[in-house]
C-alpha cells in the first residue's frame, strides 16, 4: 500500500514540473508579441476620400504583404525585424488638440512602437514637438510643409516622401521647358498654409527661372468654397498664358467643372500640381493638355520597376482603382521604418529600442513603388526624390487616363541643398541644383 | 467696361447662389425663430439627391431638360421627406425651450445626418456636371459665361417672384406674416401654428434641397458641402435681416456684388469683404437691412 501523504507531494513535484515544463514549451513555442503601430490619416470629413482612405489603403496592403513575408525583395522578410505588425487606425479628422490627444493616446495608452500618419501640415506641425517629448518613433507620409525639420533639428520624427517645395519647383521646372515663351501667369490658390506655401515657392521658382515672367493674378478663395464664378472670369480676362493651382480633390473637381464649361483651359495650360489624385474619378473631364502633378514621382509619373508593378497589381485587386499618389506617400513611410528596424535589429542581434531605430533610420536610401527615396535633409530626417510632372490625355480607346511628355527632374534639381531653408534656397536663385 | 460687365455678372450669379441657398434659411427663421444649422444638411441632400438623378438619366440616356427636372423633382422630394420626419420626428419636441437649445437640437441632427449621407452615398465624391455641360456657354469679347449660370439667376429670380407673390397674395402667406409678426397672436385669432410650423419647415428643406440641386452640376458633391453653406447662408440672413425673404434677396446681391468686385479689383479682400459687408450692415441695422422695428412685449 502505498502511503498517501507520501504520495502526495510527489505528485505535487511531478505536476508542478510538468506545469513548468508545459510553460517553458509554451513560451518557447509562443510567437514574439507583435510590433504595434499607429497608422493614422483622415477617415471621415473632405479629405478622407482623396488622401485619408488611400493612405490607409496604402498601409493597410503593404502592412498585409510585410506580416505574410510576400512583399518582393528587399522587403520580403515577416514584418519588422521578423516580427509581425499590428496595426491601429486612427482618425486624423478634428481639431488639432484633438489630433495631438490622439497622438498621445496612441503612444501612451496603447504603448504603440512607432506611429506612422498625418497628412495635415497643421497635425505635423502640432504632432511633432509631442512626438520628440515622448520620445516616440513617428514617421510622415504626406503632410507637406518644409518647416518640420527647418525650425529645429528632430531626433524622433521622420518623414521620407519629399517636402512641397519639390512640387511647387518641379511644376515650374516643367512650365518654363514646356513654354519658353512665358511672360504672364497667374495662380489659383486656397487660401490656407497649403495653398499659399505652394503659390509662394512656385512664383519663386519662376522668377528664378523665367525672369521676364510677370506675375498676373493671384487668387486665394477660400478652402471648399465651392463656387469660381468671379475667379474664372478674372482669368478669362487677363493676359496670363498659364495658371498654377494647388487646389485639391473637391475644390479641384469643382474648378475643373466650372472652367471647362466657360473654356478657361482652351485660353491658357492649367498646371494642377495634385491632379494626379484626381484623374481616376475625373477621366475624360480632366481637360486634355492640362499640366499633372502628383507630389512625387506617383502613380502614372511613377517610374517602371518590379515594385510599382507588385504594388499598383496588389492594390487594384483589393480596391478595383488604381493607386494614387497617397497611397504611395504611405507605402513609402511604412518600407522606410522596415528598412530602418530590420536595420537596426540586424545590428543588435535582438529587438532594437526606439532610439536605436530612430538612430538607424537616419540617412537611410532605398527603392519604393516611387523609385529611390535618400533621407538626405535635415541630419537624415528628411526624404529627397526625383520628381515628374507630365500632360494629362484622356485615351478615348481604353477610356483611361494617361499622363504623357513626362519630364523627369533628379532630386538634387528640385530639392534645396541639406542645411538650407527651402524659401532661402528659392529666394537664392536656386544655388547648388544639379539638374543633369 | 468688360471688368465692369464681368463684376455684374460673376455677382450676380454668386448672389444667385447665396439666395438660393439661403431663403430656405431665413423662412424657418422668421416664422418659427429657429436658427435652423441642419439647413446645410437639406443642400447637402439636395446635391447627393441631384447627382444620384444625374446617374439615373445620363445613363438612362434621356434628354437633359427631363434629365434637369428629374434632378430638381428628386432633391425637392427629398427635402419634403426629411423636413417632415425631422419636424414631426425631433423638432416639434423642442418647441418652447430655449433658442440655444434648439440650435443645439438642429446642430446635433446635422451631425448625424453627416454621417448618414457616408452610409447612403459612401465617402467618395459625385460628379453631377452633365446638365451644365449641355447647357453650353455663349462668348462676349474675351469673357465667356456658361448658359447654365445664366439659367442659375434666372431660378433664383423665379424663387424670389413665387414668395414674395405666394407671401403677399395667397392665403397661407397671409397666415404666414401673420404668425411671423406675433405667433401668440395668431393663435388666438385661431391660426393652427403647428401646422404652419409644419408646412413652413418643409417648405424651408425643400428649398434648401433645391439649392443643392441646382448648384451639384457646378460643384463637386462630396461629404461637408452642406457646413460651409450654412456658414456663408448665415452671413447673407443676417445682413438682409433674419426671416425676410426681401432682406435674403438684397442681403445675396450686397455680397455676392461686392465679392464679386474683390475678386475682380482687390483679391485680397475677397473673404473678407463678405464679413466686412455684414459687419457695417449690423453696425447700423444691428437686426439687419430688412427687419420691422419689433413692438416691446409686457
Amino acid at each position: 500500500m502505498i502511503n498517501r501523504i507520501s504520495v502526495l507531494p510527489r505528485v505535487g513535484v511531478l505536476a508542478a514540473a510538468a506545469l513548468a515544463g508545459s510553460v517553458s514549451l509554451a513560451a518557447a513555442q509562443q510567437p514574439a508579441a507583435p510590433i504595434k503601430i499607429g497608422i493614422v490619416s483622415f477617415l471621415s470629413g473632405p479629405a478622407a476620400s482623396p488622401f485619408g482612405v488611400p493612405g490607409r489603403n496604402g498601409a493597410e496592403i503593404v502592412i498585409e504583404a510585410l506580416n505574410a513575408g510576400t512583399a518582393p525583395a528587399p522587403f520580403n522578410t515577416v514584418g519588422l525585424g521578423g516580427t509581425k505588425i499590428e496595426t491601429k487606425y486612427v482618425d486624423e479628422a478634428g481639431s488639432t488638440a484633438q489630433v495631438v490627444t490622439e497622438f498621445r493616446n496612441l503612444v501612451q495608452r496603447d504603448q504603440v512602437d512607432a506611429v506612422v500618419g498625418y497628412i495635415s501640415s497643421g497635425s505635423c506641425l502640432a504632432v511633432t514637438p509631442v512626438a520628440e517629448e515622448l520620445k516616440a518613433l513617428t514617421v510622415y507620409f504626406d503632410c507637406g510643409t518644409p518647416r518640420i525639420f527647418e525650425e529645429t533639428a528632430r531626433k524622433y520624427v521622420f518623414r521620407p516622401p519629399p517636402h512641397a517645395t519639390m512640387d511647387s519647383v518641379g511644376a515650374a521646372r516643367y512650365l518654363v521647358a514646356k513654354h519658353k515663351d512665358i511672360n504672364g501667369f497667374s495662380g489659383l490658390n486656397q487660401n490656407y498654409a497649403w495653398g499659399q506655401d505652394s503659390w509662394r515657392d512656385f512664383a519663386g521658382a519662376m522668377k528664378v527661372l523665367a525672369p521676364k515672367a510677370a506675375v498676373d493674378k493671384e487668387l486665394f478663395p477660400k478652402l471648399f468654397a465651392g463656387e469660381y464664378g468671379a475667379e474664372i472670369s478674372t482669368l478669362l480676362t487677363s493676359k496670363s498664358q498659364a495658371l498654377h493651382t494647388s487646389f485639391w480633390d473637391g475644390d479641384l473637381e469643382s474648378f475643373v467643372y466650372q472652367e471647362q464649361a466657360r473654356g478657361l483651359d482652351r485660353r491658357m495650360p492649367i498646371i494642377y500640381t495634385t491632379g494626379e489624385a484626381s484623374i481616376w474619378r475625373l477621366k475624360d473631364k480632366m481637360p486634355d493638355k492640362s499640366i499633372i502633378g502628383g507630389r512625387g514621382p506617383n502613380g502614372p509619373l511613377a517610374p517602371k520597376s518590379a515594385l510599382n508593378d507588385w504594388f499598383q497589381k496588389i492594390y487594384i485587386d483589393r480596391y478595383g482603382t488604381p493607386p494614387t499618389y497617397p497611397s504611395y506617400q504611405m507605402a513609402l513611410a511604412v518600407l522606410g521604418l522596415k528598412v530602418a528596424w530590420d536595420k537596426a535589429q540586424k545590428a543588435k542581434n535582438g529587438k532594437p529600442t526606439t532610439d536605436e531605430v530612430a538612430k538607424a533610420f537616419e540617412g537611410i536610401e532605398y527603392d519604393g513603388p516611387s523609385g529611390h527615396v535618400k533621407l538626405a535633409l535635415s541630419n537624415g530626417h528628411q526624404g529627397i526624390q526625383e520628381t515628374a510632372y507630365g500632360t494629362y490625355r484622356f485615351n478615348k480607346q481604353t477610356k483611361q487616363p494617361e499622363v504623357v511628355d513626362v519630364v523627369r527632374f533628379p532630386a538634387a534639381c528640385v530639392n534645396p541643398p541639406n542645411g538650407v531653408n527651402a524659401d532661402d534656397w528659392i529666394k537664392g536663385g536656386m544655388q547648388g541644383a544639379k539638374c543633369n | 467696361m468688360l471688368t465692369a460687365f464681368a463684376i455684374l455678372t460673376d455677382g450676380l450669379v454668386y448672389a444667385a447662389y447665396l439666395f438660393l441657398v439661403a431663403v430656405g434659411l431665413t423662412l424657418i427663421f422668421g416664422v418659427m425663430k429657429i436658427l435652423n444649422v441642419t439647413h446645410g444638411s437639406f443642400y447637402a441632400f439636395g446635391a447627393y439627391g441631384a447627382a444620384t438623378a444625374v446617374g439615373i438619366y445620363a445613363n438612362a440616356d434621356w434628354p437633359d431638360a427631363a434629365g434637369f427636372l428629374l434632378m430638381i423633382a428628386l432633391a425637392m422630394a427629398i427635402g419634403l421627406m426629411l423636413g417632415l420626419v425631422l419636424e414631426r420626428g425631433i423638432l416639434r419636441f423642442a418647441y418652447g425651450r430655449d433658442e440655444v437649445v434648439v440650435v443645439l437640437v438642429t446642430y446635433a441632427v446635422f451631425l448625424m445626418l453627416e454621417d448618414v449621407i457616408a452610409l447612403i452615398w459612401g465617402r467618395e465624391s459625385y460628379g453631377a456636371y452633365q446638365p451644365m455641360v449641355a447647357a453650353g456657354n455663349i462668348e462676349i469679347g474675351d469673357l465667356v459665361l456658361s448658359n447654365y449660370d445664366i439659367g442659375l439667376v434666372a431660378i433664383a429670380a423665379l424663387v424670389a417672384g413665387l414668395g414674395y407673390w405666394a407671401l403677399k397674395h395667397t392665403r397661407y402667406g397671409r397666415l404666414l406674416t401673420v404668425v411671423i409678426f406675433d405667433r401668440e397672436t395668431a393663435a388666438a385669432f385661431g391660426i393652427n401654428v403647428k401646422v404652419v410650423y409644419t408646412v413652413t419647415f418643409v417648405i424651408g428643406a425643400m428649398l434648401g434641397a433645391l439649392g443643392g440641386a441646382v448648384m451639384a452640376p457646378k460643384i463637386s458633391v462630396t461629404l461637408g458641402i452642406g457646413v460651409e453653406v450654412i456658414v456663408l447662408a448665415f452671413a447673407v440672413v443676417v445682413t438682409g435681416g433674419l426671416g425676410s425673404i426681401e432682406g435674403a434677396l438684397i442681403g445675396s446681391l450686397i455680397v455676392g456684388l461686392c465679392r464679386a468686385a474683390a475678386v475682380h479689383l482687390v483679391p485680397q479682400i475677397e473673404l473678407f469683404v463678405i464679413y466686412a459687408v455684414m459687419a457695417l450692415v449690423l453696425v447700423f441695422r444691428p437686426y439687419g437691412l430688412f427687419t420691422q422695428a419689433q413692438p416691446r412685449k409686457i
